[in-house]
């Protein structure tokens, strides 16, 4: 049996695949970053950027270092505030709200309820044991801790992080352990939309075989994903569509 | 060790419950504005960020803080940055009763169901609010605490003032809220006096809880203690906020306070909010040149 059971308290919204063709739409998105401390420099990130998402699809996003592909999703997270442009996204109950313009309040409540964010780097609360760290959001979304710590632990075991890990502390873990933890703190949820950062970027080649499994078995469960990847080949191989950001802008 | 383990079962809210209510706004600040001074009418011309002071040139007066607005639903936390003197402590001083404002509008969730202006109400009421619905923690704890009744007292001090009367029952919920605060029960009777600087801070946050309040103000409560100590005391911050659903407003310089406790923060400078935005954003993609430079000179 699959250790991702839809959630009850997701509003069985994962797994749904009724929704909206287009849960995500990004339109002439635009991104210039103006650095102060270093006398007014502009340095633009991306744009005029547009693109859809399919619902339970998975869009890759390619592009050279540099070109954007991170900036993007940091914009559609809101850790980054977009210049211009919309990024509408479908709520679970068929509204819409542009993550542009939603309030800091609103964009909280669509991270704890609905969209994950995994980047190839952990940022370990201090003092949180890795099992703990990863199933907080869990946690946060009413599972009691035991049945959350459950959970995790099926996951780490499927991402072979050695036992002894769990109950460690992951600022001391390597960069593929940080990143194993990382995947799983995000695939446990399954949210609607999980933006993924380089998701295997530091793992060996059959950990990545496993990795992508479990996006896999995310993806059958309803969840949409937006992938940035160095892996050309992995990208093409995951990807439902692939668009390529060049300097910023889109090529293909 | 980790708090969760101390924790009484019968005070831990399930978590969700906390989270149903956080649909609720429950404190809300519009238009805060204090001064140092009598004050003319190039005041407000005269000061903030572009002038970078906040002493009117016209007239000396100081304008401490001024338009600030902020609203903070239960369940979460808004942090506040700033250099020392940017009006970040005035604001919660404010809040809190200690220093009169001298514009804007302030309500409250509990008070009036947040129609009425807390500014505005009489002292009587005023007070009835404070000793109800919040709760402060000061930089310095002889600032919160009497330093010289014990931890105890200091806890049944509140109590009283939230009209507990049963003398059995301010003492156990005083000894339980301190040992929830790994204050341990041998220590009740002792004054803070005789406490180490994080002791005496974990009694500040087991007075400032123990009405129950619905917003819960913390200004640099962890400013002088060392690294370790530092720890113990934001872990059991950090467990309040998952079981108790209070709206909190964190007063720190310290960014790595910042990140860790609170979701969305305001940054202040020359006594105004020069950008406010969700925590991750203001430290990844800070925009006013003033909070580019406090990112850039720390590693947070």
């Amino acid at each position: 049996m699959s250790v991702f059971t839809p959630q009850p308290i997701t509003h069985g919204a994962a797994g749904q695949s009724s929704a909206t063709a287009l849960p995500l739409r990004v339109r002439n998105l635009h991104k210039t970053f103006t650095l102060h401390v270093l006398g007014g420099k502009h340095v633009p990130a991306f744009h005029d950027v547009s693109f859809d998402a399919p619902a339970g699809g998975f869009l890759g996003i390619a592009g050279a270092s540099g070109s954007g592909k991170s900036s993007l999703l940091k914009c559609i997270f809101r850790t980054y505030l977009a210049d211009s442009g919309s990024v509408t996204w479908n709520l679970t109950d068929g509204s819409e709200i542009d993550l542009v313009q939603a309030t800091d309040d609103e964009v909280l409540d669509i991270r704890r309820d609905e969209i994950g964010y995994v980047s190839q780097f952990l940022r370990p609360m201090p003092r949180v044991t890795a099992i703990d760290l990863a199933a907080r959001p869990l946690v946060e979304r009413g599972m009691e801790r035991a049945e959350a710590r459950e959970r995790i632990a099926d996951l780490f075991a499927r991402v072979r992080l050695p036992r002894d890990l769990w109950d460690g502390l992951p600022v001391l873990f390597s960069g593929g352990e940080q990143q194993r933890v990382n995947l799983v703190r995000a695939l446990a949820v399954a949210p609607r939309l999980l933006l993924l950062d380089e998701p295997t970027a530091s793992l060996s080649p059959d950990l990545q075989a496993e990795v992508v499994t479990l996006i896999g078995e995310a993806r059958d469960r309803g969840t949409t994903l937006v992938g940035v990847m160095h892996d050309t080949d992995l990208l093409n191989r995951l990807s439902d569509q692939v668009i390529v950001l060049d300097q910023g802008r889109r090529v293909a | 060790m980790s708090a969760i383990a101390t924790l009484p079962t019968e005070m831990v809210r399930h978590d969700h419950v906390a989270s149903r209510n956080a649909e609720q706004i429950a404190l809300k600040v519009e238009n805060l504005e204090a001064q140092y001074g009598r004050g003319c009418s190039a005041c407000h011309e005269l000061t903030g960020p572009e002038h970078s002071t906040n002493v009117c040139g016209q007239c000396g007066t100081v304008i401490a803080c001024a338009d600030v607005s902020f609203a903070v639903r239960a369940g979460r936390t808004l942090g506040i940055v700033g250099e020392s003197g940017s009006g970040k402590t005035t604001v919660l001083r404010c809040l809190y009763g200690d220093l009169n404002p001298a514009g804007g509008t302030a309500s409250l969730m509990t008070y009036e169901d947040g129609r009425a202006n807390l500014f505005t109400a009489s002292a009587q009421v005023r007070r009835r609010v404070r000793n109800f619905d919040m709760g402060m923690v000061y930089q310095h704890a002889r600032d919160g605490l009497n330093l010289r009744i014990s931890a105890g007292g200091n806890v049944a001090e509140r109590l009283l003032a939230a009209e507990w009367r049963r003398v059995d029952q301010i003492r156990a919920r005083a000894g339980h809220l301190l040992e929830r605060m790994e204050i341990p029960r041998s220590r009740m009777d002792t004054p803070p006096s005789a406490f180490s600087g994080g002791m005496q801070q974990r009694v500040q946050i087991a007075r400032a809880l123990a009405n129950g309040p619905a917003v819960v103000l913390l200004d640099e409560m962890t400013s002088g203690l060392d690294v370790s100590v530092q720890a113990g005391v934001l872990d059991l911050v950090l467990e309040l906020q998952r079981t108790e659903g209070v709206a909190m407003v964190v007063v720190s310089h310290d960014l790595g306070v910042i990140r860790l406790l609170c979701e969305r923060t305001m940054v202040m400078k020359n006594g105004r909010v020069v950008e406010s935005g969700l925590t991750d954003q203001i430290l990844e993609d800070p925009r006013h040149p003033y909070t580019q430079l406090l990112v850039s000179s720390v590693n947070a």
